[in-house]
Protein backbone atom coordinates (compact mmCIF):
# COMPACT_ATOMS: atom_id res chain seq x y z
CA UNK A 1 0.00 0.00 0.00
CA UNK A 2 2.86 2.49 0.95
CA UNK A 3 4.72 1.68 -2.04
CA UNK A 4 1.40 2.53 -4.33
CA UNK A 5 1.36 6.04 -2.50
CA UNK A 6 5.19 6.21 -3.16
CA UNK A 7 4.81 5.69 -6.91
CA UNK A 8 2.34 8.03 -7.24
CA UNK A 9 4.04 10.68 -5.17
CA UNK A 10 7.35 10.08 -7.49
CA UNK A 11 4.94 10.17 -10.55
CA UNK A 12 3.39 13.58 -9.70
CA UNK A 13 6.92 15.32 -8.81
CA UNK A 14 9.20 14.42 -11.69
CA UNK A 15 7.73 11.67 -14.06
CA UNK A 16 4.07 14.01 -14.66
CA UNK A 17 5.10 17.29 -13.62
CA UNK A 18 2.47 19.75 -14.08
CA UNK A 19 4.58 22.54 -15.48
CA UNK A 20 6.88 21.16 -17.20
CA UNK A 21 4.79 18.04 -18.81
CA UNK A 22 1.42 19.51 -18.80
CA UNK A 23 2.18 23.08 -18.72
CA UNK A 24 -0.03 24.10 -16.59
CA UNK A 25 0.73 27.54 -14.39
CA UNK A 26 2.58 28.94 -17.10
CA UNK A 27 1.27 32.60 -16.62
CA UNK A 28 2.80 32.53 -12.94
CA UNK A 29 5.78 30.67 -13.97
CA UNK A 30 6.86 32.92 -16.31
CA UNK A 31 6.08 36.36 -14.55
CA UNK A 32 7.45 35.31 -10.99
CA UNK A 33 10.35 33.51 -12.22
CA UNK A 34 13.18 36.40 -12.43
CA UNK A 35 14.61 35.81 -8.65
CA UNK A 36 14.98 32.66 -6.38
CA UNK A 37 13.29 33.86 -3.40
CA UNK A 38 10.42 34.91 -4.69
CA UNK A 39 9.75 31.59 -6.89
CA UNK A 40 10.28 29.84 -3.67
CA UNK A 41 7.43 32.11 -1.82
CA UNK A 42 5.06 31.28 -5.02
CA UNK A 43 6.56 27.33 -4.99
CA UNK A 44 5.14 27.24 -1.02
CA UNK A 45 1.96 28.83 -1.63
CA UNK A 46 0.72 26.33 -4.11
CA UNK A 47 2.05 23.52 -2.09
CA UNK A 48 0.03 24.24 0.17
CA UNK A 49 -3.06 25.04 -1.84
CA UNK A 50 -3.11 22.18 -3.64
CA UNK A 51 -2.57 20.15 -1.07
CA UNK A 52 -5.62 21.56 0.24
CA UNK A 53 -7.85 22.04 -2.55
CA UNK A 54 -7.39 18.53 -4.55
CA UNK A 55 -8.35 16.37 -1.50
CA UNK A 56 -11.36 18.99 -0.85
CA UNK A 57 -12.69 18.38 -4.04
CA UNK A 58 -12.35 15.35 -4.42
CA UNK A 59 -14.67 15.14 -1.34
CA UNK A 60 -17.19 17.27 -3.07
CA UNK A 61 -17.32 15.63 -6.36
CA UNK A 62 -17.59 11.83 -4.79
CA UNK A 63 -20.53 13.12 -2.28
CA UNK A 64 -22.17 15.90 -4.48
CA UNK A 65 -21.63 15.59 -7.75
CA UNK A 66 -20.73 12.33 -9.27
CA UNK A 67 -23.57 10.57 -10.78
CA UNK A 68 -25.58 8.92 -8.11
CA UNK A 69 -23.85 10.86 -5.61
CA UNK A 70 -27.16 12.02 -4.18
CA UNK A 71 -28.58 9.06 -3.07
CA UNK A 72 -28.38 9.69 0.38
CA UNK A 73 -31.07 12.27 -0.16
CA UNK A 74 -33.89 9.62 -0.91
CA UNK A 75 -34.30 11.13 -4.44
CA UNK A 76 -35.57 8.37 -6.68
CA UNK A 77 -33.62 8.80 -9.73
CA UNK A 78 -29.90 9.24 -9.67
CA UNK A 79 -29.28 12.61 -10.24
CA UNK A 80 -25.93 13.47 -11.73
CA UNK A 81 -24.65 17.34 -11.52
CA UNK A 82 -21.45 16.13 -12.98
CA UNK A 83 -22.27 18.96 -15.54
CA UNK A 84 -21.38 21.76 -12.50
CA UNK A 85 -17.76 20.02 -12.03
CA UNK A 86 -16.06 23.30 -13.46
CA UNK A 87 -18.53 25.87 -11.40
CA UNK A 88 -17.71 24.05 -7.91
CA UNK A 89 -14.08 23.62 -8.60
CA UNK A 90 -13.64 26.60 -9.05
CA UNK A 91 -15.85 27.85 -6.58
CA UNK A 92 -13.89 25.67 -4.15
CA UNK A 93 -10.42 26.74 -5.02
CA UNK A 94 -11.62 30.59 -5.03
CA UNK A 95 -12.73 30.27 -1.63
CA UNK A 96 -10.48 28.41 0.04
CA UNK A 97 -7.76 30.89 -1.18
CA UNK A 98 -9.40 33.14 0.47
CA UNK A 99 -9.71 31.04 3.72
CA UNK A 100 -5.94 29.74 3.61
CA UNK A 101 -5.06 33.58 3.20
CA UNK A 102 -6.91 34.55 6.52
CA UNK A 103 -5.66 31.96 8.58
CA UNK A 104 -2.00 32.82 7.48
CA UNK A 105 -2.51 36.06 8.47
CA UNK A 106 -4.07 35.11 11.86
CA UNK A 107 -1.36 32.11 12.92
CA UNK A 108 1.50 32.86 11.02
CA UNK A 109 2.04 36.85 9.85
CA UNK A 110 5.52 35.74 9.09
CA UNK A 111 4.66 33.21 6.41
CA UNK A 112 1.80 35.70 5.43
CA UNK A 113 4.01 38.11 4.92
CA UNK A 114 6.16 35.75 2.58
CA UNK A 115 3.25 34.38 0.81
CA UNK A 116 1.27 37.39 0.86
CA UNK A 117 1.28 38.45 -2.43
CA UNK A 118 1.18 35.74 -3.87
CA UNK A 119 -2.19 34.01 -2.65
CA UNK A 120 -4.43 35.84 -4.39
CA UNK A 121 -3.17 35.40 -7.77
CA UNK A 122 -3.16 31.40 -7.31
CA UNK A 123 -6.72 31.60 -7.53
CA UNK A 124 -6.71 31.58 -11.18
CA UNK A 125 -3.47 29.34 -11.50
CA UNK A 126 -3.82 26.73 -13.68
CA UNK A 127 -1.64 24.68 -12.03
CA UNK A 128 -4.07 24.36 -9.06
CA UNK A 129 -7.39 23.96 -11.25
CA UNK A 130 -5.38 21.21 -13.38
CA UNK A 131 -4.85 19.21 -10.28
CA UNK A 132 -8.59 19.04 -9.04
CA UNK A 133 -9.63 18.49 -12.67
CA UNK A 134 -6.58 15.92 -12.94
CA UNK A 135 -7.58 14.18 -9.66
CA UNK A 136 -11.46 13.49 -11.36
CA UNK A 137 -10.45 11.75 -14.37
CA UNK A 138 -8.08 9.95 -12.40
CA UNK A 139 -11.17 9.00 -10.29
CA UNK A 140 -8.84 9.14 -7.14
CA UNK A 141 -9.52 8.14 -3.80
CA UNK A 142 -9.07 10.92 -0.77
CA UNK A 143 -5.86 8.84 0.53
CA UNK A 144 -4.27 9.03 -3.30
CA UNK A 145 -5.76 12.51 -3.79
CA UNK A 146 -3.82 14.12 -0.71
CA UNK A 147 -0.73 12.27 -1.94
CA UNK A 148 -1.85 13.87 -5.13
CA UNK A 149 -2.15 17.56 -4.48
CA UNK A 150 1.19 17.65 -2.25
CA UNK A 151 2.95 15.73 -4.97
CA UNK A 152 2.12 17.80 -7.95
CA UNK A 153 2.79 20.97 -6.19
CA UNK A 154 6.17 19.75 -4.98
CA UNK A 155 6.86 18.94 -8.44
CA UNK A 156 5.54 22.74 -9.55
CA UNK A 157 7.41 24.69 -7.06
CA UNK A 158 10.53 22.52 -7.69
CA UNK A 159 10.33 22.97 -11.47
CA UNK A 160 9.75 26.90 -10.65
CA UNK A 161 12.84 27.22 -8.13
CA UNK A 162 15.03 25.72 -10.77
CA UNK A 163 14.23 28.20 -13.52
CA UNK A 164 14.64 30.95 -11.69
CA UNK A 165 17.75 29.80 -10.40
CA UNK A 166 18.43 29.46 -14.38
CA UNK A 167 17.41 33.08 -15.10
CA UNK A 168 19.01 34.56 -12.19
CA UNK A 169 22.36 33.30 -13.83
CA UNK A 170 21.31 34.32 -17.40
CA UNK A 171 21.51 37.72 -16.14
CA UNK A 172 25.05 37.58 -17.16
CA UNK A 173 25.00 36.20 -20.54
CA UNK A 174 24.51 38.32 -24.10
CA UNK A 175 21.58 36.23 -26.10
CA UNK A 176 20.61 37.46 -29.78
CA UNK A 177 18.36 41.31 -29.13
CA UNK A 178 15.69 39.25 -30.40
CA UNK A 179 15.54 36.46 -28.13
CA UNK A 180 16.09 38.53 -24.71
CA UNK A 181 13.89 37.59 -22.12
CA UNK A 182 10.70 35.48 -22.84
CA UNK A 183 12.09 33.71 -26.12
CA UNK A 184 15.13 32.73 -24.11
CA UNK A 185 12.86 31.59 -20.94
CA UNK A 186 10.75 29.40 -23.33
CA UNK A 187 14.18 28.05 -24.63
CA UNK A 188 15.53 27.27 -20.88
CA UNK A 189 12.09 25.89 -19.74
CA UNK A 190 12.21 23.21 -22.81
CA UNK A 191 15.99 22.31 -22.06
CA UNK A 192 14.56 21.92 -18.58
CA UNK A 193 11.26 19.81 -19.86
CA UNK A 194 13.97 17.99 -22.02
CA UNK A 195 15.88 16.81 -18.60
CA UNK A 196 12.94 15.60 -16.75
CA UNK A 197 12.21 13.45 -19.24
CA UNK A 198 15.17 11.55 -18.34
CA UNK A 199 12.61 10.89 -15.12
CA UNK A 200 10.24 9.34 -17.46
CA UNK A 201 9.49 5.22 -16.77
CA UNK A 202 10.63 5.57 -13.42
CA UNK A 203 8.41 3.42 -10.96
CA UNK A 204 8.57 2.59 -6.94
CA UNK B 1 -5.92 57.14 -27.34
CA UNK B 2 -9.02 55.55 -28.37
CA UNK B 3 -8.08 52.90 -31.73
CA UNK B 4 -10.26 52.52 -34.36
CA UNK B 5 -12.09 49.03 -34.82
CA UNK B 6 -10.07 47.51 -37.22
CA UNK B 7 -6.40 47.88 -34.98
CA UNK B 8 -8.46 46.65 -32.37
CA UNK B 9 -9.11 43.63 -34.03
CA UNK B 10 -5.89 43.05 -36.38
CA UNK B 11 -3.77 44.29 -33.15
CA UNK B 12 -3.45 41.57 -31.43
CA UNK B 13 -2.58 39.25 -34.33
CA UNK B 14 1.09 40.35 -34.56
CA UNK B 15 1.70 43.81 -32.86
CA UNK B 16 0.33 42.92 -29.43
CA UNK B 17 0.03 38.72 -29.68
CA UNK B 18 -1.63 37.28 -26.70
CA UNK B 19 0.99 34.59 -26.07
CA UNK B 20 4.12 36.22 -27.41
CA UNK B 21 3.96 40.22 -25.81
CA UNK B 22 1.03 39.92 -23.02
CA UNK B 23 2.76 36.66 -21.77
CA UNK B 24 -0.78 35.24 -21.06
CA UNK B 25 -2.53 32.01 -21.40
CA UNK B 26 0.50 30.06 -21.99
CA UNK B 27 -0.71 27.42 -19.85
CA UNK B 28 -3.27 25.40 -22.34
CA UNK B 29 -1.48 26.74 -25.41
CA UNK B 30 1.26 23.68 -25.47
CA UNK B 31 -0.39 20.84 -24.61
CA UNK B 32 -2.98 20.27 -26.82
CA UNK B 33 -0.33 21.36 -30.10
CA UNK B 34 0.70 17.73 -31.03
CA UNK B 35 -2.40 16.96 -33.77
CA UNK B 36 -3.73 20.22 -35.96
CA UNK B 37 -7.03 18.91 -35.23
CA UNK B 38 -7.21 19.01 -31.43
CA UNK B 39 -5.51 22.83 -31.92
CA UNK B 40 -7.91 24.12 -33.95
CA UNK B 41 -10.82 22.60 -31.77
CA UNK B 42 -9.06 24.25 -28.91
CA UNK B 43 -9.02 27.65 -30.82
CA UNK B 44 -12.56 27.66 -31.55
CA UNK B 45 -13.68 26.84 -27.64
CA UNK B 46 -11.30 29.56 -27.07
CA UNK B 47 -12.71 31.82 -29.73
CA UNK B 48 -16.00 31.28 -28.27
CA UNK B 49 -15.75 31.60 -24.59
CA UNK B 50 -13.84 34.83 -25.05
CA UNK B 51 -15.79 36.36 -27.44
CA UNK B 52 -19.06 35.25 -24.97
CA UNK B 53 -16.90 36.61 -21.92
CA UNK B 54 -15.72 39.62 -23.30
CA UNK B 55 -19.47 40.66 -24.64
CA UNK B 56 -21.15 40.02 -21.50
CA UNK B 57 -18.33 41.03 -19.07
CA UNK B 58 -18.98 44.32 -20.89
CA UNK B 59 -22.57 44.56 -20.85
CA UNK B 60 -22.51 44.69 -17.05
CA UNK B 61 -19.83 46.52 -15.99
CA UNK B 62 -21.68 49.69 -15.03
CA UNK B 63 -23.48 47.17 -13.00
CA UNK B 64 -21.17 45.33 -11.13
CA UNK B 65 -19.68 46.87 -7.86
CA UNK B 66 -15.94 46.37 -8.31
CA UNK B 67 -15.48 44.36 -4.94
CA UNK B 68 -17.03 41.76 -6.61
CA UNK B 69 -16.46 41.79 -10.07
CA UNK B 70 -13.74 38.87 -10.24
CA UNK B 71 -16.07 36.37 -9.06
CA UNK B 72 -18.56 37.47 -11.73
CA UNK B 73 -16.26 37.31 -14.55
CA UNK B 74 -15.02 33.81 -12.67
CA UNK B 75 -18.69 32.42 -12.77
CA UNK B 76 -19.40 33.90 -16.14
CA UNK B 77 -16.52 32.29 -17.54
CA UNK B 78 -17.20 29.26 -15.91
CA UNK B 79 -20.65 29.20 -17.32
CA UNK B 80 -19.62 29.74 -20.68
CA UNK B 81 -17.02 26.97 -20.27
CA UNK B 82 -19.59 24.57 -19.34
CA UNK B 83 -21.57 25.24 -22.18
CA UNK B 84 -18.58 24.71 -24.46
CA UNK B 85 -17.65 21.80 -22.75
CA UNK B 86 -21.35 20.13 -23.32
CA UNK B 87 -21.30 21.13 -26.76
CA UNK B 88 -17.89 19.32 -27.64
CA UNK B 89 -18.89 16.41 -25.67
CA UNK B 90 -22.06 16.10 -27.88
CA UNK B 91 -20.98 16.89 -30.98
CA UNK B 92 -16.77 15.93 -31.41
CA UNK B 93 -16.88 13.48 -28.73
CA UNK B 94 -13.33 11.75 -29.74
CA UNK B 95 -11.02 15.01 -29.96
CA UNK B 96 -12.95 16.21 -26.28
CA UNK B 97 -11.30 12.90 -24.98
CA UNK B 98 -8.27 13.70 -26.42
CA UNK B 99 -8.22 17.31 -25.16
CA UNK B 100 -9.04 16.28 -21.88
CA UNK B 101 -8.75 18.38 -19.03
CA UNK B 102 -7.88 21.36 -21.07
CA UNK B 103 -11.25 22.45 -21.96
CA UNK B 104 -11.43 22.86 -18.61
CA UNK B 105 -8.43 24.76 -18.08
CA UNK B 106 -9.56 27.53 -20.34
CA UNK B 107 -11.41 29.08 -17.18
CA UNK B 108 -8.13 29.85 -15.86
CA UNK B 109 -7.04 31.07 -19.21
CA UNK B 110 -5.41 34.31 -18.19
CA UNK B 111 -6.07 35.55 -21.74
CA UNK B 112 -9.65 35.72 -20.59
CA UNK B 113 -9.50 37.29 -17.31
CA UNK B 114 -7.24 39.35 -18.29
CA UNK B 115 -8.63 41.14 -21.13
CA UNK B 116 -12.40 40.83 -19.07
CA UNK B 117 -9.99 42.95 -16.70
CA UNK B 118 -8.28 45.19 -18.84
CA UNK B 119 -10.80 45.81 -21.82
CA UNK B 120 -14.10 44.64 -21.34
CA UNK B 121 -14.34 46.04 -18.11
CA UNK B 122 -13.43 49.66 -19.99
CA UNK B 123 -15.45 49.52 -22.91
CA UNK B 124 -18.62 48.90 -25.00
CA UNK B 125 -19.67 45.66 -26.03
CA UNK B 126 -18.97 46.18 -29.86
CA UNK B 127 -15.55 47.28 -29.19
CA UNK B 128 -15.17 44.24 -26.45
CA UNK B 129 -16.33 41.79 -28.94
CA UNK B 130 -13.67 43.00 -31.67
CA UNK B 131 -10.77 43.06 -28.95
CA UNK B 132 -12.24 38.80 -27.36
CA UNK B 133 -11.91 38.30 -31.20
CA UNK B 134 -8.70 39.45 -32.06
CA UNK B 135 -6.90 38.04 -29.00
CA UNK B 136 -8.65 35.02 -29.50
CA UNK B 137 -7.39 34.91 -32.96
CA UNK B 138 -3.87 35.57 -32.14
CA UNK B 139 -3.63 32.76 -29.49
CA UNK B 140 -5.16 30.31 -32.57
CA UNK B 141 -2.33 32.02 -34.64
CA UNK B 142 0.36 30.66 -32.38
CA UNK B 143 -1.50 27.29 -31.52
CA UNK B 144 -1.53 26.41 -35.10
CA UNK B 145 1.56 27.40 -35.96
CA UNK B 146 3.27 25.44 -33.18
CA UNK B 147 0.63 22.49 -34.29
CA UNK B 148 1.87 22.59 -37.82
CA UNK B 149 5.26 21.94 -37.06
CA UNK B 150 4.29 19.51 -34.29
CA UNK B 151 2.28 17.27 -36.18
CA UNK B 152 4.52 17.91 -39.47
CA UNK B 153 7.83 16.77 -38.31
CA UNK B 154 6.31 14.32 -35.32
CA UNK B 155 4.00 12.49 -37.16
CA UNK B 156 4.33 13.85 -41.19
CA UNK B 157 0.96 14.67 -41.80
CA UNK B 158 -0.67 17.96 -42.00
CA UNK B 159 -4.97 17.31 -40.13
CA UNK B 160 -4.02 13.61 -40.20
CA UNK B 161 -3.63 13.53 -43.72
CA UNK B 162 -0.07 12.21 -44.66
CA UNK B 163 1.96 14.78 -46.25
CA UNK B 164 5.74 12.96 -45.38
CA UNK B 165 5.57 9.32 -45.85
CA UNK B 166 6.56 8.17 -42.70
CA UNK B 167 9.21 4.84 -42.59
CA UNK B 168 6.64 2.68 -40.99
CA UNK B 169 4.64 2.80 -43.98
CA UNK B 170 7.10 2.18 -46.39
CA UNK B 171 7.93 6.03 -47.41
CA UNK B 172 10.90 7.99 -47.39
CA UNK B 173 10.29 10.22 -43.85
CA UNK B 174 11.54 9.40 -40.57
CA UNK B 175 9.32 10.75 -37.93
CA UNK B 176 10.86 12.78 -35.44
CA UNK B 177 9.75 11.56 -32.30
CA UNK B 178 10.97 14.51 -30.42
CA UNK B 179 8.27 16.99 -32.12
CA UNK B 180 5.53 14.75 -30.49
CA UNK B 181 7.36 15.39 -26.63
CA UNK B 182 6.47 18.11 -24.21
CA UNK B 183 9.80 20.13 -24.66
CA UNK B 184 9.47 20.80 -28.37
CA UNK B 185 6.73 22.89 -27.87
CA UNK B 186 8.65 25.39 -25.44
CA UNK B 187 10.94 25.13 -28.22
CA UNK B 188 8.93 26.13 -31.04
CA UNK B 189 7.05 29.08 -28.93
CA UNK B 190 10.60 30.49 -28.20
CA UNK B 191 11.28 30.13 -31.62
CA UNK B 192 8.14 31.73 -32.62
CA UNK B 193 8.54 34.54 -30.20
CA UNK B 194 12.11 34.82 -31.71
CA UNK B 195 10.95 35.05 -35.19
CA UNK B 196 8.39 37.60 -34.30
CA UNK B 197 10.75 39.95 -32.58
CA UNK B 198 12.80 39.65 -35.22
CA UNK B 199 10.35 41.07 -37.62
CA UNK B 200 9.11 43.38 -34.88
CA UNK B 201 12.03 44.69 -33.54
CA UNK B 202 9.86 47.24 -31.15
CA UNK B 203 8.58 44.77 -29.29
CA UNK B 204 12.32 43.23 -27.66
CA UNK B 205 12.56 44.01 -24.18
CA UNK B 206 14.99 46.32 -23.29
CA UNK B 207 16.64 45.30 -20.07
CA UNK B 208 14.63 42.29 -19.28
CA UNK B 209 16.02 41.85 -16.09
CA UNK B 210 15.71 45.48 -14.80
CA UNK B 211 12.51 45.63 -14.67
CA UNK B 212 10.86 45.16 -11.51
CA UNK B 213 7.89 43.14 -10.77
CA UNK B 214 5.84 46.06 -9.36
CA UNK B 215 5.79 47.29 -12.56
CA UNK B 216 2.75 45.77 -14.15
CA UNK B 217 3.48 45.88 -17.86
CA UNK B 218 0.15 45.63 -18.67
CA UNK B 219 -0.74 49.11 -18.29
CA UNK B 220 -0.45 50.31 -21.75
CA UNK B 221 -3.18 48.00 -22.60
CA UNK B 222 -5.86 49.73 -21.11
CA UNK B 223 -6.71 52.10 -23.34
Amino acid sequence: MLEHYLSLATKAIFVENLALTFFLGMCSFLAISRKVETAMGLGAAVIVVLGITVPLNQIIHQRLLEPGALSWTGLEDPVDLSFLTYLFLIGTIAAMVQIVEMAIDRFAPRLYRALGVFLPLIAVNCAILGGSLFMVERDYTLAESAVYGVGSGVGWALAIVVLAAIRERLRYSDPPPALRGLGLTFMVMGLMSMAFMAFSGILL
Amino acid sequence: MRKNPRDVLFDPLFEDNPIALQVLGVCSALAVTTRMSTALVMSLAVIGVLVGSNVTVSMIRERVPSNVRIIVQLTIIASLVIVTDQILTAYAYGISQQLSIFVGLIITNCIIMGRAETFAMHNPPGRSFLDGLGNALGYALVLMFVAFFRELLGSGSIFGVTVLAPTTEGGWYRPNGFMVLAPSAFLLIGCFIWILRWWRPEQIEEDFDARALSEPRDQSHIR
